[in-house]
């Protein structure tokens, strides 16, 4: 039956060059339709002599099912191509930059208030808040600076013109405030805006500070300068960084001392602190002789210029966006 | 405190490098700020005689001069215009090297000269070029300069802390040395000078407290023109002070030296005797700096029988000054309470070196001690003869001993003391003490006025001890949790909500130009500095919107066409009562196109309704109303006022034209200001039961009037919105072609919904009609 193998390689070689699903289902019709040429061997079989018709039978079954292989594997060929192309068609250029709304982002002396708080509330300490126009008392005689005190020199004040008031020198009347109204344990940071009578490269009129409180009844000096080598280690993520207290004097802590940091060459100023000094905790009726403890004022300004390297103060309120861009 | 180290080290020589000693004093308490040389390194430069001076046979302005040099006479030529024979200058020989140059024997047009003489500025020992340094007659030709003038020392600069007067002399450092160091203080106690005559003047003290120790002597027969010594000289100007005449110089030095302020009036403008009391209301002085002061009584006075001679402790008057022609001199050393002498200098608007020490406390045992050091010198370099100490002495202040129980110094430094240790450190410091069981009653000197308390006495425990002797510790405390209100926003959050829609945080000054808060606030009586730092800088600002103003204009004249800003900061008020209200405030500016420029994208300017977005979203979960309303900042027809519960909240508007104008601005930016208060305040999410069942939706779409507002119709709707309706929101607004002029098409999405049940068409209509019933019969709408 030469006949039939001409038919299936027919069938076959038209199959696999087409490429469109209609087509080649009219391809089909050609020899499986009900005029096909396969179709027409089979229904030639009944002329057959009986002896040969399971053999002839069987070897047209055969080769109608490669036929049907043959559609099936073509169009699925035929449908992968088809998708391919749209694929093909449908690719992007990925290297386009994305559209839409950017992001802003914040100032650098915030991004390290928000760190030095995640540092403190990670120890507990809780932020407190306190206002920047503020009365002699709290910004200097609750915290054991009189009238006339050499060390109110070390601070020059804005005075309102109403001359009672005046903008906080430093974040400490917070301690007084909060003191007043809680008993210890006490465990707060009050970071905020203070003003002095000052500017240059390395002074702003208006710059930060963060308080550091911690009452207790067995806070010690030893303890403060744990806490707070700790922070400067965190902080600055190094644990080559050196931290030395050296005596110093403020009227509202006693020892006191200022915290030098280093990087190896040289030491920085980096904030003052010390032992609640007695007087201070008698004015907000807390007994010096039970509890005790440490504060501290951080300079968050100098921290962010050493974490950052910045080198003018300036900078950080002239508010230039080619500067603040530079910290998102 | 500047001074010269190497006149420290006459008093007290430990063996320490300079550093090392610098090191140890900012260790103890004294900070060190400066350590510098007295002169920069330079060498082979000697005192040279001018023999003569002869002329350049080429240049005019060139001399040629034969100059001693003592082992030799050379040749050199000078430029100098001062160089005259007989002078005594410095001679720099060939081979030197100054600060910059290296001398070598050269041809100078023609003539040969060996060596250089030089300016001080040409030694670096001053900014002092016009000619030589003429150096004083008595000096040796051929000996090195540097050995005359005491060059190879150190100048130390001190930042002594405002409790601690004490350390501003060279005794009181050389004490402080010997407390930190251990070292010996190595100084012959100064000999009285026998009086050559009994004469004294009547000492009177009208104010005991305030002047309890006034000690004077007349010195008579001066010479008032006499040379200040070299070495004196050179000491005052290493503590920076410049010479004045041999006595001023003489009271400078003392001063400097011992830490007792000293005065010399002329005894011949004296009449009568001393008197130190209170200015009497209205009195007047001509001060030493030229100025004169109507006094108040609350000024100390020095007086005569007729007439006040001088501010006490602050400066003398002009009229009994010491000048050239002075013959009899009056020396004043005195004791000053230092309650009457602080705060003096922020009256007067000047200070004085005097006044500084008197208000931290001067020894008021080494006040007849400072007189006869000074008497001594006086009679040294100007001769004359010293009189009797004149002394008026009343009560002098106590100094009480103090307890130190050192249990109590272990608690607070966490350390554990031994009492031998504390026993010596106290001597160190020359504190007088018994000791009784681990705990010291001590007596402070009298040089002291910072020791009243235990705690004063654990600091200086602590400081000799050595802070960085003391181990840093780890605190063992009771763990508490803190709160976390979670309805509370913080301060935090809501920045990085604003960072998240594109703005970029900004800290700008409290304080503002006065224009600022009438322009932007209609403020016209704004709270105001009575000092400040410049005039833009005068007020304290009601609010953030002229500080972005300034903000995006800065920016904007720095070529960056888009601004997007933000910040959060106090504004301050006054409130009834003469408070002042500091309310946190959250501002922001939006200004040039909504989107950087970006492709695929249409640029577009930013304007009220993008900036809106931005405020509801910082609002939400909860919500706010808009209400048109007027304000000085803002384009009357493009702002709102905020409002949450009848309360203002904040502001949101684009910037006047006539701002936009004045302050110079192409575009007007579009900006809010919240109280941050309210923006933090927030709510628990509560759960509501989500319904399985499809929702209907119907859109609605309705005809009117131009000047009717959204919020009030869509507040309508909600009102009377049927239990079914589970949403409304407005999808469209339309003008134009089809919709009459005066009037607008607004299109509603309105969503139905049951939780448990599907609903039928005639619930969706029912509902649906009541909402078209409201827009008709409320708001005058027609369906379209």
């Amino acid at each position: 039956m030469q006949d039939l193998d001409v038919i299936v390689n027919e069938a076959l070689a038209l199959f696999a060059g087409i490429d469109d699903a209609d087509a080649l289902e009219q391809a089909k019709a050609r020899f499986l339709g009900k005029s096909g040429a396969l179709t027409e061997l089979l229904k030639g079989l009944g002329k057959l002599p009986a002896t040969e018709r399971p053999a002839m039978g069987g070897r047209i079954n055969a080769a109608k099912e490669a036929l049907e292989t043959a559609l099936r594997e073509q169009r699925e060929k035929i449908q992968s191509n088809k998708l391919e192309a749209r694929l093909k068609e449908e690719a992007l250029d990925v290297t386009l930059p994305g559209r839409g709304a950017g992001c802003g982002g914040l100032h650098p002396v915030t991004r390290t208030l928000d760190r030095i708080e995640v540092l403190f509330r990670s120890m507990g300490f809780e932020v407190a808040d306190g206002p920047e126009i503020e009365t002699d008392y709290y910004n200097f005689t609750a915290l054991n600076q009189p009238e006339n005190h050499p060390a109110r020199s070390m601070h020059d004040t804005f005075y309102l013109a109403d001359g009672k008031h005046l903008l906080r020198t430093h974040t400490s009347p917070i301690q007084i405030r909060y003191m007043e109204t809680r008993r210890p344990p006490i465990k707060i940071i009050a970071p905020g805006r203070v003003y002095r009578v000052d500017s240059d490269a390395t002074h702003s009129p208006m710059f930060h500070q963060v308080e550091g409180l911690w009452i207790d009844e067995h806070i010690t000096f030893a303890d403060l300068k744990g806490v707070l080598a700790d922070f400067f280690r965190h902080f600055f993520e190094r644990d080559d960084l050196k931290v030395r207290f050296r005596p110093s004097f403020f009227p509202f802590t006693e020892p006191s001392a200022e915290i030098d940091m280093s990087f190896g060459d040289g030491w920085l100023e980096t904030g003052g602190c010390g032992m609640v000094h007695p007087s201070v905790l008698r004015n907000v009726n807390i007994d010096p002789e039970q509890y005790q403890g440490f504060a501290f004022g951080l300079g968050p300004d100098r921290l962010a210029m050493l974490r950052y390297g910045v080198n003018d103060l300036r900078l950080f309120f002239e508010n230039d966006l080619r500067f603040l861009k530079q910290f998102n | 405190m500047k001074f010269s180290e190497n006149w420290l080290r006459t008093f007290i020589d430990p063996p320490l490098s300079s550093r090392e000693l610098a090191d140890a004093l900012t260790m103890g308490g004294i900070e060190v700020e400066a350590l510098e040389p007295a002169a920069p390194p330079f060498d082979q430069v000697v005192v040279g005689e001018v023999l003569k001076v002869g002329k350049h046979p080429g240049a005019d302005r060139l001399t040629v001069c034969e100059v001693n040099i003592g082992t030799a006479t050379i040749m050199v030529v000078c430029g100098a215009p001062n160089v005259v024979p007989g002078i005594k200058v410095p001679a720099a020989l060939p081979g030197a090297r100054l600060p910059g140059m290296e001398i070598k024997a050269a041809t100078v047009r023609g003539v040969d000269s060996h060596g250089m003489l030089c300016s001080a500025k040409e030694l670096g020992l001053s900014e002092d070029a016009a000619g030589l340094l003429v150096l004083p007659p008595d000096l040796p030709p051929g000996v090195s300069l540097r050995k005359v003038l005491d060059l190879d020392d150190q100048v130390m600069t001190t930042k002594p802390t405002p409790n601690r007067g004490d350390c501003l002399s060279i005794l009181g450092m050389a004490r402080e040395v010997a407390a930190i160091t251990g070292a010996k203080i190595e100084v012959s106690g100064i000999t009285p000078v026998p009086p050559a005559s009994g004469e004294t003047l009547s000492v009177t003290l009208e104010a005991p407290q305030a002047c309890p120790r006034y000690c004077g002597r007349l010195v008579r027969g001066v010479d008032a023109r006499a040379q200040t010594p070299l070495w004196m000289v050179q000491r005052l100007a290493r503590s920076g002070v410049r010479t004045v005449s041999a006595i001023v110089d003489i009271t400078n030095y003392v001063m400097l030296e011992l830490g007792q302020p000293l005065h010399a009036f002329d005894a011949g403008k004296l009449n009568g005797g001393i008197c130190v009391r209170f200015a009497k209301n209205g009195e007047r002085l001509t001060l030493l700096n030229t100025e004169t002061q109507v006094l108040t009584p609350d000024f100390l006075v020095i007086a005569d029988d007729s007439k006040v001679l001088a501010l006490a402790g602050i400066m003398g008057g002009m009229e009994s000054s010491v000048t050239d022609a002075t013959r009899d001199i009056f020396l004043e050393s005195a004791y000053f309470d230092p309650g009457v002498i602080a705060g003096k200098s922020r009256v007067l608007g000047f200070g004085s070196d005097s006044a500084y020490r008197f208000e931290r406390g001067v020894d008021f045992s080494g006040t007849v001690n400072a007189l006869e050091r000074a008497t001594q010198l006086v009679l040294e370099i100007c001769g004359g003869a010293a009189a009797a100490v004149s002394e008026a002495c009343a009560e002098l202040p106590q100094r009480a001993p103090v307890s130190l129980r050192l249990k109590r110094a272990e608690r607070l430094l966490g350390i554990a003391l031994d009492p031998a240790e504390a026993g010596r450190i106290l001597r160190r410091l020359g504190f007088g003490f018994s000791e009784s069981a681990a705990e010291f009653q001590v007596t402070p000197p009298a040089f002291r006025f910072d020791i009243a308390i235990e705690e004063d006495l654990v600091e200086e425990i602590a400081r000799i001890h050595g802070y960085d002797r003391i181990p840093a510790a780890t605190p063992v405390a009771h763990a508490s949790m803190l709160p976390a209100p979670e309805a509370q926003r913080d301060t935090a959050s809501i920045c990085g909500q604003l960072v998240a829609r594109d703005y970029q945080e900004i800290i700008t000054y409290s304080f503002v130009e006065r224009d600022w808060e009438l322009d932007f606030c209609g403020n016209d009586a704004p709270l105001a500095l009575a000092n400040p730092i410049a005039s833009q800088m005068s007020v304290m600002r009601s609010s953030l919107i002229g500080s972005l103003v300034d903000c995006v204009r800065f920016n904007q004249s720095h070529k960056q066409a888009r601004v997007r800003i933000f910040e959060i900061g106090r504004c301050f008020s006054r409130t009834e009562k003469s408070g002042h209200a500091q309310t946190m405030r959250v501002g922001a500016a939006a200004y040039g196109d909504a989107l950087q420029e970006q492709w695929g994208i249409p640029a577009r300017r930013v304007d009220f309704y993008d900036v809106k977005a931005d405020v509801e979203a910082l609002l939400a979960p909860s919500t706010a109303e808009f209400q048109t309303a007027v304000h000085p900042a803002l384009h009357p027809g493009k702002s709102a006022c905020i409002v949450r519960d009848g309360m203002t909240i904040g502001w949101i508007g684009e910037l006047h034209p006539q701002w936009q104008q004045k302050y110079d601005l192409p575009l007007a930016p579009v900006m809010f200001e919240l109280d941050l208060e309210y923006v933090a305040d927030g709510a628990l999410p509560a759960y509501r039961e989500i319904s399985k069942l499809p929702p209907v939706r119907r859109d609605l779409a309705v005809i009117v009037d131009e000047g009717l507002g959204y919020q009030a119709i869509m507040a309508g709707l909600k009102g009377e919105q049927p239990a079914v309706v589970t949403d409304i929101a407005l999808f469209d607004v339309y003008r134009g072609a089809g919709i009459e002029n005066g009037k607008k098409s607004l299109a509603f999405r309105v969503l139905l919904q049951d939780t448990h049940k599907t609903l039928t068409e005639a619930e969706v209509d029912s509902a649906v009609s009541k909402l078209i019933q409201v827009l008709q019969q409320r708001f005058n709408a027609k369906l379209r």
